[in-house]
This record gives C-alpha cells, structure tokens and sequence, in this order.
C-alpha cells in the first residue's frame, strides 16, 4: 500500500515537480510559441512577440520557399523503410535466437551489440568514398541501407528480449501437432509478437528520424532529410528565427508524439533490455 | 528440446544478419585501417604511397588531437556528471506522489525525442543568442549585461545543450528502476526508525546502481560521437574550442581532404571507444540472463 502523504507535502511535490517539467520543456514551448509569428515579431522581446500577431503564415511560407515537404518526405522514407528494412532481416534472426538457443548465441548477441559501439567516425572515410565511387551520395536508398545497418543490431536484440517471454511450449505443442516452422511463425508467433514488434519499430523510427551523423555527412540536398534541412539554417544568413520555430516544430512534432507513447519500450529498447 | 531440423533452420535465419552486420563491420574498418598506412589525399591524385607510421605520428603528435581529447573527455564527464546527478533528483522527484505525474513526465522527458540539429540551434539562436536569445531577454530584465555564452564559454555551452538532450534518458531509466523498489522494505526501514537519508543511502541507491551503470555506459558510446551539436553551432570553434576528437577526424578527412590522416584519427578514435566498450560490454553481458 501506498503511505500516507500529507496534503502539503504532495502539494510541494506536484509544485517542484511541474517547475522542473516545464524548465526541462521550455525550449521547445518556445519554438512552438514563435512558429506562430512573423519574422519581425520574432526578434522583439518576448512580451512583445507574444501580443503580436499570431498566425499560421511562417508555415506556409517554410512549405513554399523552402519546399518542406521534400525533407519531410525523405524522412519518413529514410526512418520507415529502414526500419521495415531492419525488421525483415532481424525478424528470423531474434527468433532463432530466441527459441533455438546454441551454445554461442549470448556471444552472438554480445558481438552485435559490440558493432553498434563502433565510432561513426571510425568508419566515415571509407564510407564516404564508397558511397562517392558508387553514385550512393545524396541518394535515399544509400541512406537507408546505412540506417538499416547501424540499427540492426539494437533491432536483434529488442526483439530478442521481447521473443524470450513468450513461452516456449507453446511452439513446442505446435510443432508436436504437425505445425512447420513457417506456419509456427505466421499462426502463433507472430501475433503473440506483434506487440514487441511495434514497439521495436517505434524506437527505431525514432532513432533513424533523430540520427544526425550519416545523414549530415552523405546527404546535402535530393535525399536531405529533416536533420539536415534544420542544419541549413546555422548559416549566418539563414537565421530567420520565426521560419525556424516552424521548421523545427513540423520537424518534432511527429517524434514527439510517437515518442510520448513509446516511454517504457524506450528504456528497454536503450538499455538493450537490462533496465525494463 | 530443439531438433536437429529447426538447428538447420534456426541457423539458416541467422546468417543474413550475422553476414550483413559482419561485412559492415569488418570491410569498412579494413579500408580505414589501410588508407592510415597511406599518403592519401583527395586534392593530389598521384599514385598512392606507403606512409607507414607517419599519419599516426602526425595526427598524435598534433596540438589539436591533445585539445580535442581533452575537449571529448570534458563533453563526457561533464554531460555524465549533470544527468546522473541532476537524473537521480529528478527520478526521485518524479517518485513522489503529486498530481499530473503522467504531464509533468512527458514534459520532462520531451527534450530526448528533438532531433540534434533542432535542439543545438534553438540553444543557440532562442536562447544563447546575446542580442536575442532568451537569456539575454533575462539578463537585461534583471540589468545585467547579456552573456555571449558561445563564444565567452563554448564548451560549457555544448554541455549544457548536450545535457538538455540526456537528462531526460537518465531520469526515465531511473525512474523506472525506482518504480520496481520494493516499498515494503522501505517500510520496514522507516518504521525501524531509519531516517529518510539513511534509507536513501542504504536502500535507494544501491537499488539504482546497476541502473546508473547503465545510463553511464550507454551515454558514454552516445557522447563520444556528439556530431551535430558542434557542427551547426561552433564548427568546432572559436579556434579548435569546441573541437572533439570525432569532429577532428571530420575536419581531417572531408574538410582538409587527407583520407590518411582522417583514417588513422579514425583508428584512434575506434581504439579509445573500444576501451569503453570493453566495460560495457562486460556489464551488458552479465545482466544479459537476468
């Protein structure tokens, strides 16, 4: 049972509590107040700019001179089909792993993970000549095959941990009754799975969306994904305050949301399954 | 027990994992590993040379590899020490009772879901910016004279955005291992008579240990390759001020276009990463069966 807790006492607590909650979300409030400004309003103090105009029109014009939706676009293909991408190669491979256990499949595992703690960096002048020497530059399928790869490793193992409760008679008692490995999968471990599937696609769409190393290095304007749209505006010239808040808040906003839902299996997914 | 059957099978749904994430691994890592060992440089596109150590010596023995070590373990530490500390007063905050738990926790874990780009430049114009940023806004509302931060202290700067971005992952993940402490042992201890500080001390935190262990290790691979940050607010300035041994390589290999130079800090960086690793590895490995 819970203990008591005095009235002030949780009154001080929810106090504090939402002071912090707020400092921590003030910045991105901020975006999302000054998206709904001019540019001129947006650089006079804030008194001023939240009593001036609000309107929707910074949106507009960040779809029509900067062709927003083109980054957008890249960026659901880029996160998406990565992830798709991941899911169909690390499906049967977590399976495996999971309901036919050998003598070397913890090694396994742990080798995976080893190749996720390589430095980008480590791997960025080979990667970019070939990419160069191949035509992959400024392409979305070089981009995807690069985020397939970095995040199938975390892939493998999310769904490893999640594969590893479901009971492993259940298949046992279909496969006594007849039941072929595919039709193991498709009838009885799929649906069972489907929700650690989700999840697992959940991160990792989050993760692609928000990688900010590849996309930088091999992508500049036909591929260019949010990130690197939003990294367009550090030039002197770009600085336009009130574009920016909007860019950057259509840029969050899905992520945002996807990710408020997703807060359990994010510390699952990011701790590859030791805090849950 | 398994059959010799689905062994086959449970090998052949395996391979094509193992196979990709091995080629990634290995052939990208033997061409930096060669092209340290050579005078390459995209500008001069003579027959490549046999360099031996010299790209090693140069990248080591350079002033700038010292700065951005010492740069890189200042970002870590610095960002480490903020959000396990600031992550624990958080987690425990967030464990008490109150009302709008579920708001106050989206709000406060909001700032890990911004993708890099955004997060560093609204540091930098919104807020940083000594003309119009917020800060400034304050500091003249309070009569004091607006702060530059990115050029006065840029590398504080960086943490700051940095830990902004991983406060919020540290306090979830400790927030979730207080949720499974076991509150009837707190019980017992208070009504022992054991004081709230002691019940922190002796119940609390060795509960969370395995959990910050976590959060460390995990942030640390994240932060030895912070990119983005410095790319769209310092460029690694003013001078080499914010310069990390990731975006020396960077600066090295696409920017000076020495592939060999870029190549072996890329080695470098791979062998120091390595050295982390190493614990976590061991960490992850022996929780993997709990």
């Amino acid at each position: 049972m819970a203990r008591k807790v005095t009235q002030s006492a949780k009154t001080l607590n929810t106090g504090l509590a939402w002071a912090m909650g707020l400092l921590m979300f003030f910045p991105i409030l901020w975006i999302i107040l000054m998206s709904f400004h001019s540019e001129a309003d947006s650089i006079t103090t804030p008194f001023e700019m939240l009593t001036s105009r609000w309107s929707l029109d910074t949106y507009a014009e960040v779809q029509n001179q900067n062709n927003y939706g083109k980054y957008f676009f890249n960026s659901v293909v880029i996160s998406v089909g990565s992830t798709l991408l991941a899911l169909l190669i690390a499906i049967p491979a977590a399976w495996a792993m999971a309901f036919v256990p050998g003598k070397r499949t913890k090694d396994l595992l742990m080798w995976m993970l080893s190749t996720k703690m390589m430095p980008a960096v480590g791997v960025l002048v080979p990667m970019y000549l070939i990419f160069r020497d191949y035509g992959l530059l400024d392409t979305r399928i070089g981009l995807v095959g690069v985020m397939t790869l970095i995040n199938l490793p975390i892939v493998v193992w999310m769904l490893y941990t999640y594969f590893k409760e479901i009971p492993g008679e259940i298949l046992e008692a279909a496969r006594m009754d007849g039941a072929t490995v595919g039709s193991e999968i498709l009838y009885i471990l799929t649906p069972m799975a489907v929700p650690g599937i989700a999840s697992t696609m959940l991160l990792n769409v989050i993760l692609a969306w928000n990688e900010a190393f590849w996309t930088l290095q091999l992508t500049s304007s036909d591929a260019a994904p949010l990130t690197q749209f939003i990294a367009s505006f550090s030039a002197p010239q770009g600085l336009f305050y009130a574009k920016l808040s909007a860019a950057s808040t259509m840029a969050i906003a899905p992520i945002l949301i996807l990710g408020w839902f997703s807060q359990k299996q994010l510390v699952r997914g990011l701790t590859f399954g030791a805090v849950k | 027990m398994a059959t010799q059957h689905s062994r086959i099978a449970a090998r052949f749904m395996i391979a094509p994992a193992v196979l990709l994430l091995f080629i990634w691994m290995i052939v990208p890592l033997a061409m930096t590993l060669y092209f340290s060992f050579l005078n390459y440089n995209l500008l001069s596109p003579g027959a490549l040379t046999w360099a031996g150590f010299d790209n090693y010596y140069y990248f080591l023995t350079d002033r700038a590899f010292f700065t951005a070590l010492a740069n890189t373990l200042i970002l870590v530490v610095g960002v480490l020490i903020i959000t396990v500390l600031g992550g624990i007063a958080l987690a425990l905050l967030l464990d008490q009772p109150m009302w709008g738990q579920g708001i106050v926790r989206v709000l406060m874990i909001s700032p890990f879901f911004v993708m890099p780009t955004v997060s560093a430049l609204v540091w930098k114009n919104m807020l940083m910016n000594p003309v119009n940023g917020m800060f400034a806004h304050i500091a003249r509302g309070l009569g004091l004279q607006p702060y530059d931060f990115l050029a006065q202290a840029p590398l504080v700067s960086i943490i700051a955005m940095v830990a902004w971005q991983w406060l919020p992952f540290a306090t979830l993940i400790l927030l979730t291992a207080l949720q499974s402490l076991d509150s009837e042992q707190q019980e017992a201890a208070e009504m022992d008579g054991a004081s709230r500080t002691s019940r922190f001390i002796y119940l609390t935190l060795p509960h969370l240990t395995r959990s910050i262990t976590v959060v460390i290790l995990i942030q640390t691979i994240f932060l030895l390759s912070v990119f983005a940050e410095i790319f769209v607010t310092t460029n690694g300035g003013p001078g080499i001020a914010t310069t990390t041994i990731t975006y020396l390589v960077y600066v090295q290999s696409l920017l000076n276009y020495d592939v060999g130079g870029g190549a072996a800090g890329g080695i470098v960086a791979v062998i120091l990463a390595n050295i982390v690793a190493f614990f976590a590895m061991r960490m992850i490995g022996k929780n993997l069966d709990a």
